[in-house]
Parts: C-alpha cells; structure tokens; sequence
C-alpha cells in the first residue's frame, strides 16, 4: 500500500468515528423513506419537478425527485458537515502536530483528507439513492421509468441511468466540499467552514434565479444539479453533461489548489 | 549524514505581529546531549521546538536537524528525529494501541512491529485497549514518549514534559529520560524548572524573552552563580562574625537560629576552612536550591525578570 493509501484509510476510520458522519449519512437515507411514506399517506404530489408526475408508477423514480429537493440546500449540508470539518477538528483537537511530525509529507496527509471527503460525498448521494429505489419499489414497484421526453425506458436501463445520474450529481456536490476543504484550513473553525459552504451553495442556487443571471447561468455551481437530465432524455443530450464535468472539475479544482498550498505553508501551532 | 549535529539552529526568529516570541536563537545539541533548554512561561521554548519540529516557519534564520533543515526538506528532515510540543494530542475515541497503529502508519509501516516494546518502555500496555479520552494526563504524557520512540529516534525533542504531573508521574518521567539518555538517544528537553534540568541535563541553553541568555555547561553556570547558603553551628552569633569577615559571603544574617548567606562555590570552601579554624563546630553547610529567577539575577545583573513576557519588537 502507498503511504497516501495508508493515511486514506485512516482519514476513513477517523470520519467513521464521528457522530457527524452518521449525521450525514442517515440524514441522506431517511429523506427518500419519509419521502415515500408521505406521498403514501397522501394522494398529489410533486406535479411540478422532474419526473414528480411519475413518482408512483415505479420506485426508479423516487431518487430523481429526491435529488431535485435535496440539491437546494440538503445535499450541500450533508456535505459541508464532513468537508468542513476535516482539517478544522484535527486542528481544534491538537493532533495536526501529531500527524505532521510523523513520516508524510504534508501533502500526502492533504491528499488523504481530500479522497476521504471525495469518498463520503459519493456515498451520501450513492445511499440516498440505493434507499429510494428500494423504498420506492416497496411502495409502488420497481416498473418501467417514464424519461424526460416521455418515452418509456426499461426498468433495468431506467436503473443504469439512475447510477450515470448519482455520478454526475456527485460532481456538483463535490465543489461544495472543495470549498468547504477550503474554508476549514483556512479558518481552522469547523462551524464558520460549514456555515460557510452552506452560504456558497445556497449563493450558486440564489443566483441561478435572479433575474439577469441568465447569461452565466450555465455555469453556476448550482446548475449543475439539473446536469443528469441529459440522461433521462431519449436520446440522451450529452452538452449539461460534459458542461458539468469540466465547469465542476474548475469549482473543485481551484479551491483544493488553494487549499493544498495554504495546508502547506500554515503554521500549525496553538489549539 | 552521520556527523552532523542534532540541532543547530542559527539566527532563529518567530514573530507574531508585534511579539517576538523567538529572537535570534543560536542553539547547538551534540550527539548524546541530553540537553536542557530551561526558561520561565512565555520564554519562547515551544516556539523554538515547533520550529525545530517543522510545524511553524520561522520569520527569519535555519533549523536544521542532523543537517537537514524541515523547511526545505520537509518530513524527510525528521528522520531520526521524534518529540512533541505542549502536551502530546491523540485521537481520543481511539485506543492507545490504535492511535500508535495510525501514528506507525504515518511512518513507515513496518514500525509496527515496534509498538508492544515501545508501551513496555513507557508501562502503558495493560492500559493500551482502553480509549486514550479515559487516560490521565500522565498516561497521555507516557503515550507521547511511546509514539515518539516508535520513530527509533536518534534525537527526542520533549517540551516540558513532566509539565502538570503530580509528584509521582513526575518522577517517573524523569527516570524515564533517563533510561532514554542512557540507550544512547540525544535528548533535547525543555523545562521551566532549573531543578529538573540540573538533574538531568548535562547542557543547557536558557532562554528569557526570547533570547539566548546563557548557553554552555550547567555545572559551570551554578558554579559562577552566588547561590543562598545556611550553616547550622553550636553557636551561631560567632558563626555570623566570621562570615561578615571572609570576602565573597555577602547578605549575612541569622534567621532562626541558623545563618544565611550568598555566595559562589569558591567563597563558600573558603569560609568552611575559615569556620574550621575558629574552631566553630557546624553540623551542616547547606545551599539552597537557586531558583530561575535567581539565575536571571545573575546573568542579567539584577534586571527586573516579568514572567509574563511583552517583548516587543522596535
Ligand atoms: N501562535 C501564536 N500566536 C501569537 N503569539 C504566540 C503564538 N505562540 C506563542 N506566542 C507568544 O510567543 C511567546 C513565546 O511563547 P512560547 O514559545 O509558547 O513560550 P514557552 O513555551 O517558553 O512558554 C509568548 O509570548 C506567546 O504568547
Ligand atoms: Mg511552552
């Protein structure tokens, strides 16, 4: 194993000692199933977002419109909780000194806490969207999906979309927690670093709807969330799909830079 | 790079804003130094060692660690090399045993094969399964030393660390160190206490507000240093009137039925040969322990010494 190998494992247990994490991770399980229990409670529904029309047909549908509500502010919370945190409490608790005067370069330690927060993201999105399927298909079936563009898709196809969809959705989510990164070595305080990529996403979606947005529209971060619809349309339209890799790989690519060197040079003294 | 010194620093300085915390530090640690690096709360000793250590940048001057300075060369200038500042920090919902693992992990994997003995040294291994959040502060303090010597290290950096100990623990770190020196590991250690440090340092640098006031043998130090003295004689008026006569006892008076006085080492031999032939019976000749602020006195010729340190940059 690479000693960056090493420290991603460790950087892994750590989150998994945490309260925060499981926060996090429960909190992005149990909305699909209150979810479905509501609309089971209730007749109506979510007539107005994506796939809502549907959401009764097949429990493929379930994860798509939960990815809808969720991307506003709920996924980004999730989110912030871990990035925010991950430089921020080392700090707070003493044990960056421990770390930083062992074998590893500081950056190898910085590339372990990054995989890790990469890793946490990707599974809040992924098991929010095991547990719709399932709770949805419990409910109502695991049936055909009806895309974007009305036509039916098979459900084993309609299942291979939903994973593309995760995928590209995790992106966005990402920049988030670049940013987050960001702000918890800069500030060394996990509540300002997590208020703070909360205030940055909602600011992406805020400006996404202000009138004169239009023209930078497109490349919001907040955009970027609507990137699976391509997907979902028959045949599929691959430009907010490849417009989201490269415009999210930019929001996670420049605050880690400027993460990365900022964790290279700072001082690392008092508690 | 066998040959070249453990620590040598030159021209070390850390400002924050207005403060130096560290002043221009010239310090030299030899191989099999156990080397005390002694001044009062504030003095700048953790800023130093957090230099040495890699975790700060120093504002101007080198660090270097058998040569290698860690600003340039980072992690690999702490080969060889192990210690903590201020208290030793672990993961506290971890075990003794898991945080040596992770630490083990960040070094070179193999060096878990070293953790059993290394808990053995510090008698931590009937305690090591148990979360490191339950220890004492002394377990923690005997943790440090254990993850540091996990490293094998040829030189150990140690700040303050019988700091908040009770009695006991403190002992026991001492003996500690002491086993330490003796398997042959340079041992660099800060302290605010010249009485530790005269127990276990053959060297030492002291430092006040951030500068060097005195660097070299301790021994030597003492010697030269007019230390507080008490006689107990038969009779300790005639005692008091010889003292006033010998050249070098000054601030003779009899307290208590004893007399006081300061002097150096050579004064002091001089005024028991004197006592002797005037026939004056004494059943002890005691120094008192110096104190660091009486040092202080000595060195800086009687400036007043603040703990609390404001130095300010001008
Ligand atoms: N991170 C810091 N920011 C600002 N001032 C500091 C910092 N670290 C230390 N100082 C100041 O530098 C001086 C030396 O501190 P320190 O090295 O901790 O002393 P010592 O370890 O000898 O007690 C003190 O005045 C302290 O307040
Ligand atoms: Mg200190």
């Amino acid at each position: 194993m690479t000693a960056v190998a090493r420290i991603y494992r460790w950087e892994l247990a750590k989150l998994l000692a945490q309260k925060r994490t499981y926060l996090g991770l429960g909190a992005a399980a149990i909305v699909p199933v209150i979810f479905v229990v509501v609309l089971l409670l209730q007749t109506g529904g979510p007539n107005d977002v994506p796939l809502g029309r549907y959401i009764r047909d097949t429990g493929l549908a379930v994860p798509f419109v939960v990815l809808f509500f969720m991307s506003i502010w709920g996924f980004p919370l999730i989110t912030a909780l871990v990035a925010g945190d991950i430089v921020a409490a080392e700090h707070h608790n003493g044990t960056l000194k421990t770390i930083l005067t062992r074998s590893r370069e500081r950056g190898e330690v910085f590339a372990g806490k990054v995989l890790a927060a990469a890793t946490y993201t990707m599974i809040i999105v992924f098991a929010m969207g095991l547990v719709g399927v399932v709770a949805g298909s419990i409910a109502w079936g695991f049936h055909p999906l009806t895309s974007l563009s009305g036509t039916k898709v098979s459900a084993g196809h309609g299942l291979a979309l939903l994973l593309a969809s995760l995928a590209i959705y995790t992106l966005p989510l990402a920049g988030i927690a670049a940013f987050g990164l960001l702000l918890s070595t800069v500030t060394q305080n996990s509540a300002a670093s997590v208020v703070g990529a909360l205030m940055w996403a909602l600011l992406m979606q805020l400006l996404g709807v202000l009138p004169g947005t239009e023209s930078f529209r497109p490349y919001l971060l907040g955009t970027q969330f609507e990137a699976w619809h391509g997907f979902l349309r028959v045949p599929a339209d691959w430009a907010p799909v490849v417009r989201a890799v490269w415009v999210c790989a930019l929001y996670i690519l420049l605050p880690l830079s400027a993460a990365y060197l900022v964790f290279l040079r700072r001082d690392v003294a008092g508690e | 790079m066998s040959g070249a010194l453990p620590v040598e620093t030159r021209g070390l300085i850390k400002r924050y804003g207005r403060i130096v915390a560290v002043d221009g530090v010239d310090l030299v640690v030899e191989p099999g130094d156990v080397y005390g690096y002694l001044g009062p709360n504030g003095a700048g000793k953790t800023t130093s060692l957090r230099m040495l250590l890699g975790l700060i940048r120093p504002t101007a001057g080198s660090a270097r660690l058998f040569g290698r300075d860690p600003l340039v060369q980072g992690a690999k200038a702490l080969d060889g090399v192990a210690g903590f500042v201020e208290g030793p920090r672990f993961y506290s919902y971890l075990s003794g045993r898991s945080n040596l693992q992770m630490l083990a992990d960040y070094d070179e994997p193999d060096s878990r094969a070293r953790i059993e003995e290394v808990l053995e040294v510090v008698e931590l291994r009937d305690r090591a399964k148990d979360r490191v959040g339950g220890y004492s502060h002394g377990m923690r303090q005997r943790l440090g030393i254990a993850a540091a010597l996990l490293r094998s290290p040829r030189l150990l950096l140690l700040d303050e660390p019988t700091t908040g100990l009770d009695p006991a623990g403190m002992r026991d770190m001492r003996e500690l160190v002491r086993r330490l020196a003796e398997d042959k590991i340079t041992i660099m250690l800060s302290s605010h206490l010249l009485y530790e440090v005269e127990e276990l340092c053959n060297r030492v640098a002291i430092i006040r507000k951030g500068r060097i006031v005195y660097q070299g043998a301790l021994r030597e130090l003492m010697a030269a240093t007019t230390t507080s003295y008490v006689i107990r004689a038969g009779d300790p008026e005639r005692a008091r009137t010889v003292c006033l006569t010998q050249t070098g006892v000054e601030n003779v008076a009899v307290e208590d039925g004893v007399v006081r006085f300061s002097a150096d080492e050579e004064s002091v031999a001089a005024l028991s040969i004197a006592l002797g032939q005037a026939r004056i019976g004494i059943t002890a000749l005691t120094p008192e322990r110096a104190s660091l602020e009486e040092l202080f006195l000595g060195l800086t010729g009687g400036e007043s010494s603040d703990h609390d340190r404001a130095a300010v940059a001008s």
